[in-house]
């Protein structure tokens, strides 16, 4: 890895004042959002402004000065962003409280809160990340009981069709959020150390390099696993996310696309049996129902009909309704969608916002995994490369499955879309990756360690120097 | 692994464009036809709460709407429900019907002709008004058509139709029975469901504009028709000698079934004068006068009146007035006097009476006159436009002389007006069924000698009447429907 910046005499800059800026902006997004809520809906400017102002003034300015602290080269423009995308999705939900008469923005807030904490105490008790490749196993085996809790009865408990929560002391938790993380380190960590058998071996067909048998292993048992949310917990959205982040990081790790046909084949196979045992015999109904849904939502919506398709169809609608400039917010009605506060929140803001609104959305979500992408480029370790590549196809992953589904590019699937939906274990999650996210680019922006600068002025000619040359 | 990842970062980037995209298409592309999916409840509560214009008959409304205090803003009001509601129709939640219905650009305010209204009401940051719609009902004439119908029992069946014969302005449409449409606008959803379905369920069908949608035999009314096609085709005029006779058989036929005779009115023997057949109504003459004219001249004749097509386009649905094609002999001879398989509207066979008035010339029919901005400043009125010359002039002055001799010494007495000359026409139309009464009909224009207003009266069923006094024919139309044609009349040329 020859091109850090560093080496070749570029020194990043640690731009924490560039990062204060846009963090100024990213408050008035969000500030600005919950006061023309307030003027929309109720006529005035919301009662807690100063307040809610502040609250969120404090959560974003300690996160930036521990950032300073612990982690001053990290990339500047990742916590300005989710800054933004958080509070204009504390905005939006507030909307629909105003509309349904509930009480998730407070909640979300909260979450809010619990994750920035733990995104400032993963900064500081994580000083390097590369310990956490000590942990591959444990990380795997913890990330695969949490994917297993929902299933424990008692434990679990079915919402919505899909069983991924797990009830304790009245709180509920999808743990699925976290493991996606866990998941993560566990796969770079693995792959780090196993590339080389994988990318090496192998027979060539049709000019492209196939794996060996024995080593289809990993990607065979990662399959099975996402089958089995598929078929256990009727989770689509996780199944998907899951196999898809491992083959994009076996892809990266082997640096053979050939693993990318393995895996494609494999995925296009599992979806065509399930789609074929579903249509025929019945079971598993909600994917062929999902198809369905997708490909004719009209047959499904309205007076006479099952009305499985009355939250795409409504969303369309709304989108629609919203046009380029949005009806603004409290001119329209997002709250006909059903959960516009979670899964659908994008189409509340096509409504109100408009494709501007969406665009500019999509849009931040696109400078996230762009920043998390050259992190990983301009990282000296695999283990932090692969993190990264993984924690951005996280985010990019699931904004693709969430937004596509809601608009109709791919069929619905069950996610949260990152930052913006209302749903505690996604937002803490999301915060911790973003910690990780700016532990590894700190790491990777910080100027190398001058290793002949506290040696003697004797030795340095004969030594460094010669060392390069051989 | 740098290189993978580019790999990886190319691949991000397509499916964020490809989310971009699909979003632009959505929003920009479909959102129209979205918007205009009838399913779409954002676009009709958007509509419903927004303030309409009014629907006019002169300077009154008889549709507007009114603020209310709830969360859709505006109420749809109708002040004189009962009389207008066959116009109006109504805006409720679920569905818009009549004028609400045809004139919903302009009310709603997204007509392209109150585009400047619009555009100022953006920049100004203020509510949408919607234009309103002038009507071309004589408020006069609407009522005495109303209360002349509603006066003939509770449980009457019927409509009246009056047209300005030299515009096709519809000076008046009644249909009873009728409904409130101010029950239907209601913003308390579930009993407006419970009152529509409960008025759908009603066996008389009070939501049915019979003026328009119920087409029956017309009967003799039609002979104005027959007659036309006789004196066009065969060249008779006022003082003609016509076939006359107690009875004729049909050709082809030699039963009952076959036989016409004239319900006992004097129609001769072999030869009478056209005004006694016309006066008389003589079923033998006209039968006999369709056979002779033949079954293509009748149906040009009947299609040059306005049957087999449709004309009304500020009011749907209506139906279709018919006049059979390639009928035999003894169906043609049935078909003259308004039998086997006419059907007209109230509204064609004021169109028929309008077309003589008007020398010849029928006018397509309208019920908007104007379309209002939002500050009452009229746009462009509409321009009345010829359907059809149905006649020659000629031929609609010998109708005319045959008509008001129908009315001083005929069957059609009862619309006389004292000092005016009224030409008029009575009918009366075998049900087909035993056990429903005959249709009354009477179809009237006046003054004779430079009409204002052209009539026509159906009586579908006046439970209460006797079933002897509809069925005598002289009496039937003439009893019924005639007063009630003469107090529409006087309405307007009194005025």
């Amino acid at each position: 890895m020859p091109q850090t910046g560093a080496f070749l005499g570029f020194v990043h800059r640690r731009r924490r004042g560039a990062e204060l800026f846009l963090l100024v902006l990213a408050l008035a997004v969000g500030a600005g959002a919950y006061a023309a809520v307030g003027l929309g809906v109720e006529g005035t400017i919301p009662a807690n402004m100063i307040g809610y102002t502040g609250w969120l003034a404090a959560l974003v300015i300690a996160a930036h000065v521990v950032i300073r602290i612990a982690a001053p080269y990290a990339d500047p423009v990742l916590l300005p962003v989710v800054a933004a995308l958080n509070g204009l999705g504390l905005a939006v939900i507030h909307r629909l409280d105003l509309a349904d008469d509930t009480e998730f923005a407070r909640q979300q807030l909260i979450w809010m809160t619990l994750g920035v904490a733990l995104f400032v105490g993963t900064l500081l008790f994580l000083r390097d990340h590369r310990v956490l490749q000590r942990f591959t196993y444990t990380l795997g085996l913890s990330s695969i009981v949490l994917l297993l809790l929902p299933l424990v009865p008692g434990l679990g408990a079915t919402i919505n069709g899909a069983r991924i929560w797990i009830r304790l002391a009245g709180f509920s938790f999808q743990p699925g959020e976290v493991a996606k993380v866990l998941l993560v380190i566990a796969f770079a960590g693995y792959l780090v150390l196993h590339r080389d058998a994988l990318a090496l071996a192998g027979r060539r067909v049709l000019f492209v390099d196939l794996p060996r048998g024995r080593d289809l292993g990993p990607i065979l048992a990662m399959w099975l696993v996402s089958l089995g949310i598929l078929v256990f917990q009727r989770d689509l959205g996780s199944s998907l996310l899951f196999f898809g982040l491992f083959l994009v990081l076996l892809y990266v790790a082997t640096e053979r696309p050939g693993w990318l046909v393995v895996g494609g084949s494999l995925f296009l196979s599992g979806a065509g049996l399930l789609y074929y045992i579903s249509s025929t015999t019945g079971k598993l109904g909600h994917v062929a129902d999902r198809v369905d849904i997708w490909l004719n939502p009209f047959a499904h919506y309205g007076e006479g009909t099952d009305d499985l398709a009355f939250q795409p169809v409504e969303a369309m609608f709304g989108m629609g309704w919203g046009g380029l400039i949005g009806r603004g917010f409290g001119e329209g009605s997002p709250e006909r969608v059903p959960f516009a506060e979670s899964d659908f929140i994008i189409s509340s803001i096509g409504e109100e916002l408009g494709l501007t609104g969406v665009i500019a959305v999509i849009l931040l979500y696109g400078f996230i995994v762009e920043r998390a992408l050259r992190a990983a480029l301009v990282c000296r370790d695999g283990f932090g490369k692969l993190m990264c590549v993984g924690l951005a196809g996280v985010i990019a992953l699931q904004v693709f499955v969430v937004i596509g589904g809601v608009t109709r590019l791919i069929p619905l699937t069950g996610l949260t879309t990152p930052f913006l939906s209302y749903g505690g274990s996604s937002l803490v999650a999301n915060w911790v990756i973003i910690a990780l996210l700016l532990r590894v680019s700190d790491q990777a922006r910080r100027p190398a360690p001058q290793l002949s600068v506290e040696s003697d002025s004797d030795s340095e000619s004969t030594q460094v120097v010669k060392a390069v040359r051989a | 692994m740098n290189k993978p990842i580019r790999t990886i970062s190319t691949f991000c980037l397509l499916l964020f464009l490809a989310l971009m995209l699909n979003a632009t298409y959505l929003q920009y592309w479909r959102a129209s036809s979205l918007d205009e999916n009838p399913l779409n409840r954002r676009v009709l509560e958007e509509a419903f709460a927004s303030e309409r214009g009014a629907i006019l008959v002169g300077r009154t409304p008889v549709a507007e709407s009114k603020p209310s205090s709830d969360r859709y803003e505006f109420q749809r009001t109708y002040p004189q429900p009962f009389k207008y509601a066959p116009i109006t129709g109504w805006f409720s939640y679920y569905s818009q019907t009549g004028v609400e219905s045809s004139q919903n650009s302009v009310l709603s305010g997204d007509d392209s002709r109150l585009f400047v209204t619009r555009l100022v009401d953006l920049l100004s940051n203020s509510a949408a008004k919607g234009g309103s719609v002038q009507l071309t009902i004589d408020p006069a004439a609407q009522t005495a058509a109303y209360e002349g119908l509603a006066a003939l029992g509770d449980d009457v069946e019927g409509a009246v139709v009056a047209i300005e014969p030299s515009t096709g302005k519809i000076l008046a449409m009644v249909s009873l029975p009728t409904y409130d449409p101010n029950e239907l606008a209601g913003h308390d959803f579930g009993e407006v469901g419970d009152r529509y379905r409960a008025l759908q369920k009603q066996e008389n069908e009070p939501m049915l504009n019979r003026a328009i949608q119920t087409r029956l035999p017309p009967g003799s009314t039609f002979k104005l028709v027959t007659a036309a096609a006789a004196i066009e085709k065969l060249g008779y005029d006022t003082d003609s000698q016509v076939p006359g006779g107690a009875t004729y058989q049909l050709p082809l036929t030699s039963d009952d079934s076959g036989l016409i005779d004239n319900e006992g009115r004097d129609c001769g023997t072999d030869k009478i004068p056209f005004t006694q057949a016309m006066g008389q109504s003589c079923n033998t003459t006209f039968a006999r006068l369709a056979v002779d004219v033949g079954a293509d001249a009748m149906l040009d004749q009947a299609e040059a009146f306005g049957f087999n097509t449709d004309y009304l386009d500020d009011l749907a649905p209506q139906a279709t007035s018919n006049f059979p094609e390639g009928m035999d002999e003894p169906e043609t001879g049935q078909s003259g006097i308004g039998q086997f398989e006419v059907q007209a509207t109230p509204l064609q066979m004021a169109m028929v009476a309008a077309g003589i008035a008007n020398a010849g010339t029928v006018m397509r029919p309208y019920l908007v006159d104007a379309v209002l901005t939002p500050e009452l400043e009229v746009l462009p009125k509409t321009d009345p436009e010829e359907l059809s010359q149905a006649i020659d002039a000629n031929t609609a002055d010998v109708l005319t002389d045959l008509m008001v001799s129908t009315v001083d010494e005929g069957t059609a007495f009862a619309a006389q007006i004292p000092g005016v000359a009224v030409a008029g026409k009575t009918g009366t139309a075998q049900s087909g069924q035993d056990d429903v009464a005959p249709y009354a009909w009477f179809t009237s224009f006046a003054p004779a000698e430079d009409p204002e207003i052209a009539v026509a009266v159906m009586i579908q069923s006046a439970p209460g009447t006797e079933r002897g006094e509809i069925a005598g024919g002289a009496l039937g139309g003439g009893a019924l429907g005639g007063p009630i044609a003469k107090a529409v009349m006087q309405a307007v040329i009194g005025s």
